[in-house]
């Protein structure tokens, strides 16, 4: 009997080896990442305070709970994200940027009292933007060069379970929307002379669903008051014409 | 019920002792100590002048023009006492602190010691006259009350002795304000009552209906039947814990896994004193005879779990070199630094608030990457982003020059030589360093007039000249020179501000003939 197991167990080995088990793995790995995008996050998300001059950019035209944000390029982008949830009461964490502008944060209206800076986490990356999805509303991290694609779907279902929202600087796999910034002008400074006084930029955005083309948004980032600002429809210095006459 | 025999030794005008002592005046100048703008105790000059407790400071001023004031501060006034309360323990081991100036001793065991009551009195006059009060005064009664009434009562006598079984008799003649309880006074005040023996003197059953439970313990103090016991209180010894090792220990678990149950008694300990520890240092002795010492503040309270935790940061350090252990250990000590009642620190009984939730989460974080590795940040004073920034460990006070950082940037004072906004979103933890060039590819630098030699064309944010890139605008330079008093940390920068051709800015600083990133504004 003990033999015959053996036998069984020896022949569907090799049955497997034969078959290419390889190629397979990839198609439903594909195929799970369809569905997953076609998936809609859950009817009943919850809506997080967003600044006004983004919320037109994110679908639904806020941020939400439970969801993951990634943002390219520009730390001022995920400040200005973070100042609306913030501005709220809402805790924020920041995981893994030794680099984050603490100053400029505040600046940009978020509360230092309610900020949590994890510089460092190490190898334990992913324990601590978990642990930290636990405590706070807002978790600001970014993914190390390779990560696991077990890794962002045990974080997602840690912060969709948690009801936190992850805003990603980088790329990340299942996020509800990838901003990025796409122009950038700096205002105030010239050839040797000024200093940087405000910046116009357009943001692009990326809805995960896929549905329609990218929105964009001209806002200022920061403007003179440190600020962030949906730009005006006319130019905010209107160029003198000349008269006719 | 027989009250318990009780000695009380009180100093006159403790509070105004215990101030005068440290602002360094002397005792027999006019002092008052007020509280919430009235006099809530004077030295023996200034109520010659007329000054008494209950005054308005005003008024308490009129009446002694060269009174000097100072605002009272229960805290100054209860350390002070501290090491008359030790020096008593010595003599007696149950010793209740009645209130800063005044404990209470069970009569029974220094009557025994020293034979006979006024023996024990004089021996801890004595004790205190060492300590430099000479005009200590020693009640002995039946029951708290009378002992303290008897200490209290004016006269000549430092000793004050009330034979066993007569405080009712010895409390009677006294006014009914000494109940100090201020209603019930004024009360039987009008219902033609004057006297603590006359108060006394009424059925207690009717009392109680009348006047309910306080007004029954009134009456059984008026009595001379005080029900109250000496209390001893906590004595510091509690407060610490050493744990030796017996052959010294050399790993970092070995010795967490040793004090965990040190620590969980340390805790328990102080729960049983109904306290929690709110700052606790750990001194940490090693074979070699060195010692590291350090204090652990914390937000709410030490749990055991806390205490083994902070005990191993300690062990593995910062990232100091000196992190590894240099011997092997052979004792910790754990001393509860600042201690509070526990009943201030209770959990609610619907949940806690989200801080509390916040709370508990980040010091897991800090479980998993230490102490340091979670931070919390204000803005503090300085010229360069970097230095603006003040990161203070979860759970420590954030200290800063002054005590100026304030969160937000309301408070901050101005700083000339810092940056104007807006601010770079992205501050360099260590500088990088990068290449900037004029137009023939010579690398720029600033002259002694602080003009550029050349306008800065190329940028290179690698530091490599493969990765230059054109630059778009650029502004400065603007100098800073700070602590050119100071040969060692004075520091001259050139500061200038780039924008590159991708749109993204950055502020660069030339030190010593190397340009460096600063930061960047992305």
């Amino acid at each position: 009997m003990l033999e015959h197991m053996f036998e069984y167990v020896g022949m569907t080995d090799a049955a497997l080896a034969l078959s290419s088990p390889a190629p397979a793995g990839e198609e439903i790995r594909v195929l799970q990442s369809r569905i997953r995008e076609m998936q809609a996050t859950r009817l009943d998300t919850r809506a997080v305070a967003t600044h006004p001059a983004l919320a037109g950019l994110l679908p639904g035209g806020s941020l939400r709970a439970g969801a993951a944000y990634s943002v390219t390029g520009s730390t001022a982008l995920v400040m200005a994200l973070m100042a609306g949830p913030s501005a709220d009461g809402v805790w924020c964490g920041v995981v893994g940027l030794p680099d984050f502008g603490v100053e400029a944060a505040a600046g940009f209206g978020v509360d230092l009292e309610r900020l949590a800076l994890v510089p460092h986490p190490g190898p334990e990356w992913l324990t601590v933007a978990a642990a930290m999805a636990d405590v706070v509303g807002v978790v600001v991290t970014t993914a190390p060069s390779r990560v696991a694609p077990s890794a962002v779907a045990r974080l997602q279902a840690r912060i969709r379970q948690r009801q936190a929202t992850l805003i990603v600087l980088g790329d990340w796999p299942q996020s509800e929307a990838a901003l990025s910034v796409t122009e950038s002008r700096w205002e105030g400074i010239g050839a040797g002379h000024g200093h940087l006084s405000g910046r116009h930029v357009t943001v692009s955005a990326t809805a995960r669903s896929g549905s329609g083309r990218p929105r964009r948004a001209r806002l200022w980032l920061p403007d003179g008051g440190e600020r962030v600002r949906a730009m005006d429809r006319f130019p905010p210095h209107p160029v003198l014409q000349g008269v006719a006459g | 019920m027989r009250a318990t025999r009780t000695m009380v030794v009180w100093c006159p005008d403790w509070p105004v002792v215990a101030t005068a002592a440290f602002h360094r005046l002397p005792v027999d100048e006019r002092i008052a100590v007020t509280d919430k703008g009235l006099v809530f105790a004077c030295s023996a000059a200034a109520r010659a002048d007329g000054v008494r407790r209950g005054l308005r400071l005003r008024e308490a001023q009129a009446r002694s023009p060269r009174l000097r004031d100072f605002a009272l501060d229960t805290v100054q006034v209860a350390r002070a006492f501290e090491p008359f309360i030790a020096a008593l323990e010595e003599m007696s081991p149950n010793v209740q602190v009645v209130q800063a100036g005044s404990c209470a001793v069970r009569a029974r065991g220094p009557r025994r010691f020293y034979g006979g009551e006024h023996a024990a009195a004089l021996a801890f006059l004595e004790r205190f006259a060492e300590l430099g009060v000479t005009d200590a005064r020693v009640g002995v009664a039946d029951g708290l009350f009378a002992a303290d009434q008897a200490a209290r009562l004016p006269g000549v006598d430092l000793i004050r002795i009330v034979p066993e079984g007569s405080s009712p008799e010895f409390l009677a003649p006294l006014p009914l304000q000494l109940l100090q309880e201020e209603e019930l006074s004024l009360l039987l005040w009008r219902l033609g009552i004057r006297t603590l023996g006359e108060f006394a003197a009424l059925p207690a059953a009717d009392v109680r209906a009348r006047f309910g439970e306080p007004g029954a313990r009134a009456h059984a103090r008026a009595a001379g039947v005080d029900p109250r016991l000496v209390v001893p209180r906590v004595p510091p010894q509690l407060r610490e814990s050493v744990i030796g090792f017996e052959p010294p220990l050399e790993r970092i678990d070995q010795i967490t896994f040793s004090i965990r149950a040190a620590a969980e008694r340390f805790v328990a300990e102080l729960t049983h004193a109904r306290l929690v520890c709110t700052e606790l240092v750990v001194e940490i002795g090693t074979e070699r005879g060195e010692s590291r010492e350090r204090s652990w503040l914390h937000p709410r309270w030490f749990s055991a779990a806390d205490v083994v935790d902070r005990v191993r940061w300690q062990l593995q350090g910062g990232s100091a070199i000196e992190s590894a252990l240099s011997a092997p250990v052979t004792r910790v000590r754990l001393i509860a630094e600042t201690v509070d009642d526990s009943a201030a620190h209770e959990t609610g009984l619907w949940g806690s608030g989200s801080e509390e939730r916040v709370h508990h989460g980040l010091s897991r974080v800090q479980s998993i990457v230490g102490h340091e590795g979670v931070l919390t940040a204000a803005v503090g004073g300085g010229r360069s982003p970097r230095e603006r920034q003040v990161l203070v460990p979860w759970g420590d006070r954030v200290e800063t020059r002054a005590g100026r950082a304030v969160s937000g940037r309301e408070g901050t004072v101005p700083w000339p030589g810092s940056l104007p906004p807006p601010l770079p979103t992205t501050v360099f933890e260590l500088r990088r360093p990068v290449l900037l060039v004029a137009a023939r590819g010579e690398s720029v630098e600033v002259d002694e007039r602080g003009e550029l030699n050349g306008e800065p064309v190329r940028f290179s944010e690698t530091g490599a000249s493969q990765g230059l890139r054109a630059i778009e605008a650029w502004a400065g330079p603007w100098p800073v020179v700070e602590r050119w008093w100071d040969a060692r940390a004075s520091r001259r920068l050139q500061r200038v501000q780039v924008v590159d051709a991708d749109g993204s800015a950055w502020l660069l600083a030339l030190d010593d003939g190397q340009w460096w990133a600063e930061a960047r504004y992305d």
